[in-house]
């Protein structure tokens, strides 16, 4: 099967595409001819390599999680072990990319918009490493929830400023910076943390995250014997679900599935599962699946994890639904919890409570399955970051 | 001939230049929003800029986006500013209006209906603020067909080909953004200004207005000599936040009023 997406104006089918006004038109084209040109630089993609493997660590491991499996009864669960990473999760890949890129771009200024604040954490690291200015736009409720986050990227000499407009959350850090963008386009390089916003962020940023897939592909025929029969991956935005699928893609006979978050239930309303219950519409640059009311305004989202709580989703993941090459799921916050207290005890793994909801949707179906099947999970994240709000739900007090 | 370019032909006739107010529909409530048109033509705006609140104005200022708010939490949709056109349009036949906003509410409402819910209720140009000439084609064809001018923007970082294809697409006035940044920034360069307007004019046969970042009089004066239309939104929200309910339409009126002044003595 060829797949080549998106096409050059950007589009995944229907999806994708530039939606935003004439002022930042002008910066998305320098930023497509430079993204175009040093993708297919060798000297450039050299340098990327070197940086995940000397700064970031990559490869990261795959691993088989036997006992779990050996307890759920039935497919062989894999994990690919990017809580790993520098920094504890796949953001990274993207921001060491796309800041290699501001650099090649002479912009001397990065900035970011950041929800629970691992992105922000993974550009205030990058921007430390290549000697960037760091500014990073996180909703004012974000930074109240998060104040360790808050001060590691302080640590790493970027500066946060609070946004304090809309639900002063994800969706208004990256209005927010979006406007920053428009306004310093000279000097500044916007490090979008997900595959959405206007084309070539979508397309860009899978690529940068890519290196997790490719290193699937390679790895699990060594460790298993074989590629799996399902990749599983949790989707807020998405980013380290294409990264992990877009190698697996063009591979007959494996399953791709993408796991949102259900919040308190599909039902209850209080969700942020945008391929589940949402409808196609435009926001934040592209076309995709929103969640939004009858008037067409956006809505806000819950979810017991930061980092799935989004009202949109990447343009990609909208055309892999309508296409049929994946299937999206939802996962309740109860469902993600449990998971990720079985995979603290059974493998001696504290995952982040975003991956916790791809760890959930494969406990809830590996018991169907048969022990010779195997389902690889991408394991974006670390839990470290989550303690206090697992701690919380759990009533207890740090 | 459309209102807009009824308009643009009579005030070139007498050597004056279009005073272009924006205000947000709905803000601070929706029973305000016609009444405060008709204040505005009163006090000398000669089209008025109507804006669709929208959850997540990416390209507006703070300004803006409290005016959205505001709107939004009186539950204010787009088949309402609609009907408040309706409404404006049973007493006033002559001044254009144009709907500013976002691409997603007229994408649930759908382009067809909207579009011939505009010719309707007399909505004479739509600017979606998020829809670049790539990715309206669909939407023109259905703002053609009911007889509504799709005006866009042009910023200063727009390329000559894009300004040629800009000019192609575009009717009744073309909106010069004059600042690199959002609604209601506060550092309008004048000259970049100056030099941009004719070159546009080699391409763009239509009227230019200039807006963002038009705060006061004296910068509405200055901005009037250069071009055919001065849009002014940000200071004009601010007044409406600014004011208690009920002087309101005093204020702003007062404000257009000193913007009229000054553009008449270019």
């Amino acid at each position: 099967m060829a797949y080549n997406y998106p096409d050059s104006t950007g589009h995944f089918g229907p999806y994708g595409g530039i939606y935003v006004a004439e002022t930042l038109m002008g910066a998305l084209e320098e930023l497509r001819l430079a993204y175009e040109h040093y993708s297919a630089d060798p000297v450039f993609q050299a340098e990327f390599a070197h940086e995940l493997r000397h700064y970031v660590g990559r490869p990261s491991p795959v691993y088989h999680a036997r006992h779990w499996s050996q307890r759920l009864k039935g497919a062989q669960i894999y994990l690919k072990r990017e809580d790993l990473n520098h920094t504890g999760a796949h953001k990274v890949n993207n921001t060491v990319g796309q800041a290699l890129l501001a650099k090649r771009m002479g912009k001397p200024r990065v900035i970011a918009e950041t929800g629970a604040g691992q992105h922000g954490v993974a550009t205030a690291t990058v921007a430390a490493r290549y000697g960037m200015e760091c500014v990073v736009y996180m909703g004012a409720e974000d930074v109240k929830r998060q104040a360790m986050n808050v001060y590691r990227m302080k640590l790493l000499g970027a500066t946060v400023v609070p946004v304090e407009s809309g639900s002063k959350t994800l969706k208004d850090a990256l209005n927010e910076a979006m406007r920053d963008w428009v306004t310093n386009i000279e000097n500044t390089f916007y490090i979008i943390g997900t595959v959405a916003g206007p084309h070539p962020y979508p397309m860009m940023v899978r690529d940068f995250n890519s290196v997790v897939g490719k290193e699937c592909v390679v790895q699990m025929p060594e460790l298993a014997g074989r590629q799996p029969d399902a990749v599983i991956a949790c989707v807020g935005g998405g980013s380290n679900a294409m990264g992990i699928f877009h190698s697996y893609i063009g591979v007959q006979g494996v399953q791709l599935i993408g796991v949102e978050a259900a919040g308190s239930g599909i039902a209850s309303g209080h969700h942020a599962a945008a391929l589940t219950a949402g409808r196609p519409g435009v926001l934040h640059g592209n076309r995709t699946y929103l969640l939004q009311d009858g008037n067409g305004q956006i809505i806000e989202t819950h979810s017991i994890s930061a980092g799935l709580d989004y009202p949109g989703v990447g343009p990609e993941h909208a055309w892999l639904k309508d296409s049929g090459r994946a299937q999206y799921v939802a996962v309740e916050d109860a469902e993600a919890l449990q998971a990720f207290h079985d995979l603290c005890h059974y493998e001696g793994i504290i995952p982040a409570l975003e991956s916790s909801h791809a760890l959930a949707y494969a406990a809830k179906i590996a018991p169907t399955m048969t022990p010779d099947q195997i389902l690889l999970v991408n394991l974006s994240g670390r839990g470290d970051k989550d303690m206090a709000t697992v701690a919380r739900v759990s009533g207890i007090e740090l | 001939m459309s209102r807009i370019q009824t308009t643009f032909e009579k005030l070139k006739q007498h050597g004056r230049k279009a005073l272009i107010p924006f205000i947000t529909a709905g803000d601070p409530n929706p029973e305000i929003t016609v009444p405060l048109m008709h204040a505005l033509t009163e006090a000398g705006a000669d089209i008025i800029e109507v804006g669709v609140p929208f959850s997540d104005p990416m390209a507006d200022g703070p300004t803006i986006q409290r005016a959205s708010e505001r709107a939004l939490r009186h539950g204010v949709a787009l088949h309402d500013v609609l009907d408040m056109v309706e409404k404006f349009r049973t007493t006033d036949a002559h001044t254009p209006i144009v709907l500013m906003g976002y691409g997603n509410p007229v994408e649930t409402m759908g382009w067809e209906t909207f579009a011939a819910r505009c010719a309707q209720a007399g909505v004479d140009g739509v600017l979606t603020v998020d829809f670049p000439p790539e990715e309206s084609h669909e939407a023109f064809g259905h703002l053609h067909r009911h007889g509504v001018d799709p005006i866009f923007l042009l910023a200063p970082t727009t390329d000559d080909d894009r300004i040629a294809q800009v000019a192609r697409l575009a009717r009744g006035y073309v909106y010069y953004v004059s600042l690199k940044g959002v609604t209601g920034a506060g550092h309008l360069d004048l000259s970049a200004v100056e030099q941009k307007i004719p070159h546009l004019r080699e391409y763009v046969g239509l009227p230019i207005g200039v807006g963002f970042g038009i705060r006061d009089a004296d910068a509405a004066r200055a901005v009037s000599r250069l071009c055919d239309g001065v849009v002014v939104g940000s200071r004009i929200v601010q007044e409406i936040e600014n004011s208690g309910e009920d002087s309101v339409i005093l204020n702003v009126a007062k404000v257009v009023r000193e913007l009229r002044h000054a553009i008449d003595h270019a």
